[in-house]
Formats: C-alpha cells, structure tokens, sequence
C-alpha cells in the first residue's frame, strides 16, 4: 500500500478506523456498564442534571444476583451450551461426512446433490418454523431440548458441508491413493488420513456451528414453552420482561452473561473463525 | 498420524460390509445418508407440509381442510401485508447497501500493516458473533424514549432540545432497525471483503500507479473487479438472511407501533403463533418463498457470469 504523510495516514486511515471501533464495540460497553449500575442511576431521564451515563461511582452486583436468585439464568445457560454442543456434533458428524463423498468420490448425481445442498445452505430458518412446529408436536418433541439438537442440524449440516467440500477439495488426490497402494482400505484411508489432514476445517467449521446455535433464535422461541427449558435468548426476552415493564438491570446482566461463553470461545479460536468465515463465502 | 497400511493377509479379511464400501457407489450413499436423512425430515418434509397448511384453514387445535388458495388471496388484500412487503424490499436494500459501502470502507482501512491490527480484527468481528438477540437488547436499551443515551448525547451536544421517540414513530423505528441491522453486519462484510482484498497481488497496484493511476481510478479498475466474485457470494448471502430476518424487529419493536415495522417473519409469527392461525402464518412465511428464488437465480446466473468472463 502506498502511503504518504503522517498527518495523510491519521486523516485518512487512523481516525476511521477509531471512529468504526468505537461505533461496533460502543453497545457491548453500555450492556457492561448498565449491568454494574445500580436501579437508581439506572431510571434518570436523558435530560436530568448531572447524570452521568457513562460511568457508575457505586458498582453493584444486584442485577446479576437477581438474575441467578430471580430466575432460572443458570439452566439457561446449560440448556444453551447442552443444546450448541450436541448439535454441533451431530453436524459436524453429517457434514463431514457428506463433504468427503461430494469433493471425492464419483458417483451418479453428484453434481446434482451438491447443488441441492448449497440451496438448503440458503434456506433462512424463518422459512419454515410454522409446519416445523406441527411436526415438532406430532413427533412429541415439543418442549424439550431434542426439538432444537435434531433441528438445528437443517441449517448446521448444510454450512458444515459446504465448508468441508472446500477444505477436502484441497487436499491432493495423491495423498489418498499412497494410502490405497499400501493397501488400505477406502473407509480406512478416509479416517486415517484425510479427515485428520481436514482437522483445521472441522474446528472451523464447529466453532461457527457452536456460535450459530448459541444465536439462534425463533426455533428456540416457537418450539419452547416452560420457563426451565428455555435457552438464554428466550429466557432473558420472556421472562425479564413483564407486559410493559423491562427489568433492564437484570436484561443487561443476562445479555451480557450470555455472550461470555461465545466470547470465550471465539476468542480461542479466533483465526479458525475467521478462516471458515472467509471459507464459507468462496463458491 | 496413526500407520495405516494394511498388510495383504489384513485385507482378505475385511468384512463383507467393508469391503462393500470400497465401490464408490456404495461408500457415498453411506456418507450421505445420515445428512439426506435430517434434511429429509426437517427440510423437504416441513416444506411439503407448509404448502399443504397454506392451502387449508388450520388453527391452533383445529386440523382444518382444503380452502384452495383462499389464504394466499386474502394476504393479497391484506393492507398489513402489503406494508410488509414493502419494508422488507426497503429493509434489505438499504441495508445491503450501506453494509456493503461500510464494510468495503473497512476492509480497506484493515488492509495494511499496523500495530495491533489482529486484536483490532478480533473486537471488530464481535457484533458478529454475539448473539443477536443479546446485543439488540443492548440496542434497545440505547434508544429507550425516555432514559436514551443517544438523546443524552444528543442534547448535551445542543442538537436537539425535546427527546426523540425512536421507536415510537413508524419511520424512525424503521431507520432504527436498520442502523442496528447494519451494525450487526459490518464486520462480516469487512472481513470476508479483506480476504478478498488480501488475495489482490499488491504488484498489480504498484504497476498501476507507475502507470499514472489515482488511488481513486487504482480501486475503481483494479480493486473493485478483481473483488467482484467475493462481494457477490457475501451480498447473496447478507440478502438471504437479511430479507429474512426475524430477531432484530422481534426484539425491537415487535412490528409494532401499529404494524408498521413488519416483516415477513414478524408478521408470519405474529399471525401463526400469535392468534393461532397457522395456516395464514404459514402462507405469509411461504410467500418469501419467490422473493428468495427469484433473489438467488439472479445472484447464482450473475455469479457465474463474473467469474467464467
């Protein structure tokens, strides 16, 4: 990149770099600041005098309490983690899976399948929530934590697979047929010595599957009823709201809460993320 | 990695089963069974079973019959659904722009060396991955009619003198759930765009900057058609989801106040989950069904066309 002066470089790259950091992080910093901020600070008009809405002098640990004391915070949690675990797994499973026998095998339809799985890729969830509904109920599924693990796979597989076809494509045909020379078998040569060689697409592709299920949102919603089933975005947007009346202390813990384990794993794997998000827009 | 090499003797006594899997056929239909199976039940089989409750009149605890398209004619006269309509073409093309513009704008800001520059790429991502319904919340809270930081700033700044209703006002909710919609993907536009960018050899500008090119001509003929076919796959992307969308308006306004801020998802819960009338929930949802056919087609044909010039 061809750069010029300082001040040129502060103009015209170091101030809007500082002005978009602050506009994207701005929002988690009020969810943090709220959370700590006690109920009277908290309900003082915009325009009442000496308010200070960016800073609290008198932190309190209130609305966390409330929230674990008040209401069933930590089953949500669980029920969310439990919920994004298993059905991370069974996608990664599938569509991993599917992956290797669309990128390198030959058989009738391939093509043809491989299309049909990118057009599932691009089916939005609110698409079909209503009759996925009925069939919930007429499976008996409704109101337990399965009625999500076995549809959240609907739109994980898909990506997972996608994402895999990629990564297995990449892999030299060669590296296969060594194995297949030495006289291993198709299934072993596939275990033993592709999937392993795919791992850095497979932590990708689990960590975005783990963040999407954590995200979701209207299965969740729909398909849930009890206040101990729920997951933490339907918890914290059913029961800290009553008719009117948001408990905003207690919201802002419970997001902010509830972002930390997505956090925590993102920021592990950070570049894994960043690589099967790259990876995933690649036709 | 583990030795793998099967010695001959080893391999004579492969089970029936394995050795079935080493006809390709049959090794890919195994490997493909378990996804045909999940997608099967919980894709093909609830579209099949929508389109028939779309054509009957179904309400909670009532299976209903065959009405024809009788659903499908009265969200034709609905002035609910019209509105509908028009904010969600509305909702998606203003957002898809500003995403786009900002987030190139970023990702060329990202496109350098510096300091700090994988911690900085690491927070921007963050909108992305918290979940949304978590961070509209917070969203929410900043543009409460009466405790509003936003009015705070605004006032201390002498911009404005009485409080702005920002979700009380049919058009400022809408723009407020676009300025939300457009935060929340920024980053993801930025970085999938900067993998673009960072593919573009840098000799290639050097070369046009020898040649008397401005920076502004350098992005207009170099950058901008080389990153043609990223920025497409991610619009196709962004535009699916975001026509779609369900949560951001949910949580906001609810579609609320007075229906003005529905979209199709909104307005399909809100109808189908809401008052129990499945089968005209279940319409409206379908009726994205086109949109999103007709967006993908175009998208996918102009795809190709970009990347086999």
């Amino acid at each position: 990149m061809i750069e010029g002066a300082l001040w040129r470089r502060w103009i015209f790259y170091n101030i809007p770099l500082i002005l978009f950091v602050f506009v994207l992080l701005f929002p988690f910093y009020w969810m943090i600041v709220t959370t700590f901020r006690p109920d009277g600070e908290l309900y003082r008009p915009w325009n009442a005098v000496n308010y200070m809405p960016f800073w609290t002098n008198n932190p309190t640990l209130e609305h966390i309490l409330y929230l674990f004391e008040e209401t069933r915070f930590a089953r949500w949690m669980f029920n969310t983690m439990f919920i994004a675990l298993v059905s991370t797994v069974i996608s990664l499973f599938c569509g991993v899976l599917a992956g290797y026998a669309l990128a390198r095998l030959n058989f009738p339809y391939a093509g043809g399948l491989g299309t049909a799985i990118f057009i599932t890729y691009l089916v939005p969830q609110t698409l079909l929530f209503i009759p996925l509904a009925e069939i919930i109920r007429n499976f008996r599924l409704g109101d337990s934590p399965w009625a999500l693990i076995l549809t959240y796979p609907t739109f994980l597989i898909p990506f997972c697979t996608w994402l895999m076809m990629g990564y297995f494509k990449a892999i030299p045909k060669e590296l296969e047929e060594c194995a297949r020379i030495d006289g291993a078998s198709r299934w072993k040569a596939m275990v033993y010595i592709i999937i392993p060689v795919a791992v850095p697409g497979i932590l990708s592709s689990g960590i975005i599957a783990f963040t999407l299920s954590w995200n979701e949102f209207i299965y969740a919603l729909v398909f849930l009823s009890s206040p101990e089933q729920k997951t933490v975005p339907v918890g914290v947007t059913s029961e800290l709201i009553r008719g009117d009346v948001f408990f905003w202390g207690p919201l802002m813990a419970g997001a902010l809460l509830g972002s930390i384990p997505v956090a925590i794993v993102y920021s592990f794997f950070v570049e894994h993320y960043v690589s099967g998000l790259t990876g995933s827009v690649k036709g | 990695m583990a030795v793998t090499a099967l010695s001959a003797a080893e391999s004579k006594r492969l089970s029936p089963r394995l050795r079935k899997l080493e006809d390709e056929r049959w090794l890919a239909l195994a490997l493909l069974t378990p996804t045909a199976v999940l997608l099967g039940l919980f894709i093909a089989y609830p579209f099949f079973e929508g389109v028939l409750l779309s054509l009957s009149n179904a309400r909670v605890g009532h299976p209903g019959e065959f009405v024809g398209l009788k659903n499908f004619y009265k969200i034709w006269n609905d002035s609910i659904f019209h509105t509908t309509v028009w904010n969600t073409f509305w909702y998606t093309g203003v957002t898809t722009v500003f995403k786009l513009a900002l987030g190139l704008w970023l990702a060329i800001l990202l496109n350098r060396h510096f300091r700090g520059k994988a911690i900085i790429r690491a927070f921007i991502l963050l909108p992305f991955i918290i979940p949304t319904v978590l961070s509209t919340f917070a969203w929410k809270w900043m543009f409460d009619p009466t405790f509003s930081v936003i009015n705070w700033t605004l006032f201390q700044l002498g911009l404005i003198t009485t409080r702005i209703n920002w979700l009380g006002d049919p058009d400022l909710a809408m723009t407020s759930i676009i300025v939300i919609n457009i935060w929340r993907g920024v980053p993801f536009f930025a970085i999938t765009l900067l993998a673009g960018l960072q593919t573009i050899s840098p000799e290639l500008h050097e070369a046009a900057a020898i040649d008397g090119a401005r920076p502004w001509q350098r992005f207009w003929h170099v950058t901008w058609p080389l990153l043609m076919p990223v920025t497409l796959v991610v619009v196709l992307f962004s535009v699916i989801q975001t026509f779609a969308d369900f949560q951001l308006v949910y949580v906001m306004t609810g579609g609320g106040p007075a229906n003005a801020t529905h979209l199709f998802a909104t307005y399909a819960y809100q109808l189908g989950i809401g008052t129990g009338l499945l089968s005209e929930g279940a319409a409206i949802s379908l009726a994205m069904f086109p949109f999103l056919f007709v967006i993908v087609v175009v998208q996918l044909l102009y795809i190709r066309r970009v990347e086999t010039r």
